[in-house]
């Protein structure tokens, strides 16, 4: 019954979303506002969870690993102070919470996604080699739309424009479009199977 | 040979620090030496900048800027150059941020654009704010924007906001310009576009760019700012150089850099391949 | 009137004055009717000024309204046959009243066509506006009253046609999406013939997926160097597929990782996210018959965004420094950040997700990569069972469907301009 019950409501209100996509009554526009507004209280309700598990992690490092209990230390303490500044009364461009959001939040999240740079350069300096044929097509290319970038001189600059869009638009769109087709087809199966209780992998397995 | 190793393996397995040393080299020397760099306008922009100059004085746009802080260097200067267009233009905008991180840096950015140009909140644009779940959101706003947002960021009532007044749903703005920095620009189409029928256009990374254009051929967005480069073509058709304009010069330089590191890495594998092959 | 019109007549029986007083009386009255049959267009100029004493174009005719189809029931369709004068005309003007006999001044305009349309759909669910009642408002289930008439560019009107009275119902069948219907019953019936088949016994050739082949190598690694496996699931929700074809494979994962006694790091961002993890590697352990060796702490909540989320998964992987790394699911910015950082630590890295923007950074970076739908492959993939191998080949063949339609559909609209293909597989707005 532990694997039954679940399967059995997946396999219900599956089928009744499935159904719902077909119905326009406004019963079945009902149903589905009624359903999604389900999903945002179920992710409301396991926030704490999520809170719970980070600071119990947390505090065990901070206790029990002396590499770790510095940015443990941190991790509670940034925590702390960002849930007592935004639970304040005062809000506005001058708050705490408002310029710890923009004095440290933004630019520590800007700084990790510049770390980008570096790394796409160091993953294109090991992974663009000319070892098969193919792999000499995918260089030539990521080469030419790299140079659409940098200022070309005149007739370089438009036939280089033309190609890189003609390579956007024509292989690189149909290549996309292929991916995409066997994506959709993928997910298509793969609901089917989830619904019909084929595949319970994300119930913890087959048994 | 030192250390027992040819030239080209040295080269092939040099510490990726040194790649990264050079890297925050190139980007230094925009800085220390600045130059402009010829922006040439593509067909994606300018359809995004012609839709919105089409626009009669008082028309409303919906601009959802659904990127947060760490994809702001590449969506911000789209987001500024789009405002000041638009008030340029007298153009009313309802603004929402489907980006959890996002609010409070839209708040501050339309706040200043607005305050430029003079232009009143409630009156010539409405912040609507955050809701989680952006496919949800994007369902119900089509039906109505209050149907997610009974009050705006700053707690107004929608209902009671004058320019929101004869705005409704999708169907009395001309467009969305969605500002985005992961999957909402395709709920954008999924929902927007393809429920509702309202004209979508997308300002995106130069990362996701390229997965945007199969929609921007099938009709499904009418236009398209592909990161740094889109937002300083933008920045170039207004006449108005600003953030992205002035980033041209690190991608220029960075590029450059991966493009060189791409060829010497090829070189020394070629040399690897022949003395392999040649048995030394 | 009435009595005036006696004061009058018994005014012209008597003498003098009194007879031509009646005589005028009874020719101004006599004169009335004409003065209120002309006040009632008078009264109408006055409201629409740009009305003309008489309407100088033919009206629309025939105008019939029913309930609009494939909508809730907020919508009502008007027909009509068009105005003999359309060549002269703009638009169309369709108006509402509170009934067909309801005088003009309570009449509303609801909405324009184009000139040459004989049909409009009126549709408006919005129960209130402003705070206040709409009056556009179309109930379900109650008669909405319309009439049309035309309009011409320099504003000359023809007459307006009856009106008519229809019920918008909601509707239980969307019609425009038969197709895709018929698709998905023609897809699962596929699904269903390949299952069985393969319960029967009939062999189903899967070719070989370079990542899943390597998965027992991997985690055989990390038991060898005797350091932990790291999984992640990306940075989508619970509900995206890509996810949960990633607790699929976490699933089969964690039972090898028990077997072996291989520790498990699974960092998540999303809380629903971590209670599904967390019952999936028990029961995997548990199914592996060792649910001691489970610790709840290795699946944990790190963070919602983005790049603190990969900001501390990085740091997990520079400080355990796992010998094997696994991500599996939706990614965004954060793979290649992911992907150079595994590789710095010289981690084995097997990656899958159906993002096609990442792809290649994945192709880059990771040793092993499944390009989208092989991610929802490895369920099938890894355990060979019928009913998981069935759907696969279903989907083959649809795939070789589509195929032959595109190219049908590109032969039929360039060779003989028929859009028929195009018409059959369009799907609603």
């Amino acid at each position: 019954m532990k694997k039954q019950i679940p399967i059995l409501i997946v396999f219900v209100t599956g089928l009744i979303m499935v159904l719902q996509f077909f119905v326009p009554h406004a019963a079945s526009e009902f149903l589905f506002t009624y359903a999604n507004d389900f999903v945002i209280v179920i992710g409301i309700l396991a926030l704490p969870l999520g809170i719970f598990s980070l600071m119990r992690g947390t505090v065990i490092k901070a206790r029990k690993d002396p590499r770790e209990r510095f940015y443990a230390i941190v991790t509670i303490v940034g925590f702390l102070v960002m849930a007592i500044a935004n639970f304040r009364r005062d809000s506005g461009p001058d708050s705490l919470a408002q310029n710890l959001f923009s004095y440290v939040m933004i630019p520590c999240q800007a700084t990790i996604f510049s770390m980008l740079a570096f790394y796409i350069a160091s993953a294109a300096y090991r992974a663009f080699r000319v070892r098969t044929w193919l792999a000499t097509v995918l260089l030539v290319t990521a080469f030419i739309v790299m140079l659409r970038i940098v200022p070309l001189p005149e007739p370089f600059s438009s036939w280089n424009s033309s190609l890189v869009q003609w390579i956007l638009a024509v292989p690189n769109m149909a290549s996309k479009r292929a991916i995409i087709i066997g994506v959709g087809l993928g997910a298509i199966s793969y609901s089917m199977k989830i619904i019909l209780g084929i595949e319970r992998g994300y119930m913890g397995g087959d048994k | 040979m030192r250390d027992g190793m040819a030239w080209y393996d040295r080269l092939l397995n040099i510490d990726r620090r040194w790649i990264y040393v050079l890297m925050a080299l190139v980007v230094i020397v925009p800085a220390v030496r600045p130059f402009t760099v010829p922006v040439g306008i593509s067909g994606e922009v300018r359809a995004v900048h012609e839709a919105i100059e089409a626009q009669p004085a008082g028309g409303v746009i919906h601009l959802a800027i659904d990127y947060d802080p760490s994809t702001l260097a590449e969506l911000q200067p789209m987001a500024e150059a789009i405002l000041h267009q638009c008030f340029d233009k007298d153009l009313r905008l309802v603004i929402t941020a489907l980006s959890q991180f996002g609010p409070a840096m839209v708040d501050e950015l339309v706040t200043r654009v607005a305050t430029e140009h003079g232009k009143q909140r409630d009156v010539h644009y409405a912040f609507l704010g955050y809701k989680p779940y952006p496919a949800i959101t994007i369902l119900a706003m089509g039906s109505d924007y209050r149907v997610p947002f009974p009050t705006d960021y700053y707690g107004t009532a929608v209902d009671a906001i004058p320019m929101m007044q004869d705005i409704h749903n999708f169907s009395d703005v001309a467009c969305v310009v969605s500002l985005a920095g992961g999957n909402v620009a395709d709920m954008w189409i999924q929902y927007g576009n393809a429920k509702y029928g309202v004209p979508v256009a997308l300002g995106v990374t130069g990362v996701m760019a390229s997965d945007y254009y199969p929609y921007l051929q099938s009709g499904q967005i009418f236009g398209l700012l592909p990161g740094v480069k889109g937002a300083a073509e933008y920045e170039s058709l207004r006449e108005r150089p600003g953030q992205a304009s002035r980033g041209m010069p690190y991608q220029v330089t960075s590029h450059l850099l991966i493009i060189i590191a791409m060829i010497v890495a090829n070189v020394g594998y070629i040399a690897q391949r022949r003395a392999h092959a040649g048995g030394r | 009137m009435i009595r005036a019109w006696d004061a009058a007549a018994r005014a012209l029986r008597a003498p003098g004055r009194r007879r031509k007083a009646g005589f005028v009386l009874q020719r101004l009255l006599s004169l009335a009717p004409l003065l209120i049959a002309l006040s009632h267009p008078i009264a109408a100029i006055a409201q629409d000024s740009t009305l003309v004493v008489a309407p100088l174009l033919s009206p629309p005719t025939g105008l019939r309204v029913g309930d609009s189809p494939d909508d809730n029931g907020h919508g009502v369709l008007a027909r009509w046959s068009v105005a003999p004068d359309d060549a002269e005309l703009l638009v169309y003007e369709i108006w509402r009243g509170p009934s067909p006999t309801a005088p003009d001044s309570v009449w509303f305009q609801v909405g324009s066509a184009p000139r040459g349309s004989e049909h409009f759909v009126y549709f408006d669910e919005d129960a209130s506006a402003q705070g206040q009642p709409n009056p556009a408002f179309v109930a379900s289930g109650e008669p909405i009253h319309l009439r049309v008439r035309g309009r011409s560019g320099d504003g000359r009107l023809t007459a307006w046609s009856g009106a008519a009275t229809g019920v918008g119902k909601g509707n239980w069948f969307h019609r425009g999406k038969t197709n895709i219907l018929v698709a998905v019953l023609l897809f699962g019936g596929a699904v269903a013939w390949f299952i069985n088949s393969a319960r029967r016994g009939k062999e189903l050739y899967i070719r070989p997926i370079p990542g899943l082949g390597a998965v027992d190598e991997a985690i055989g690694r990390a038991t060898e160097m005797g350091t932990p496996i790291l999984y992640v699931l990306g940075t989508g929700t619970a509900g995206d597929v890509a996810t949960i074809a990633g607790y699929t494979i976490l699933s089969r994962v964690a039972r090898r990782t028990a077997e072996y006694q291989t520790p498990i790091l699974v960092p998540v961002n999303d809380p629903v996210m971590l209670a599904m993890g967390q019952e999936v590697v028990k029961e995997a352990y548990t199914q592996a018959g060792r649910p001691e060796v489970y610790r709840a702490d290795n699946i944990s909540y790190v963070s919602a965004m983005q790049f603190p989320y990969v900001a501390a998964v990085n740091g997990i992987m520079r400080r355990e420094k796992p010998a094997t790394c696994f991500y599996m699911g939706i990614f965004h910015a954060e793979s290649l950040l992911l992907a150079e950082t595994g590789s710095g630590t010289g981690a084995i890295q097997i990656s899958g997700t159906d993002q096609v923007s990442q792809i290649p950074f994945f192709v880059a970076a990771t040793d092993y990569t499944l390009i989208g739908e092989e991610l929802y492959a490895a369920s099938a993939y890894l355990s060979r069972a019928p009913a998981q191998l069935g759907p696969l080949k279903a989907q083959d063949y649809a795939k070789l469907a589509i195929i032959l339609i595109i190219i049908a559909g590109i032969l039929a609209l360039t060779l003989a301009h028929w859009d028929g293909i195009l018409r059959l597989v369009r799907t609603p707005v």
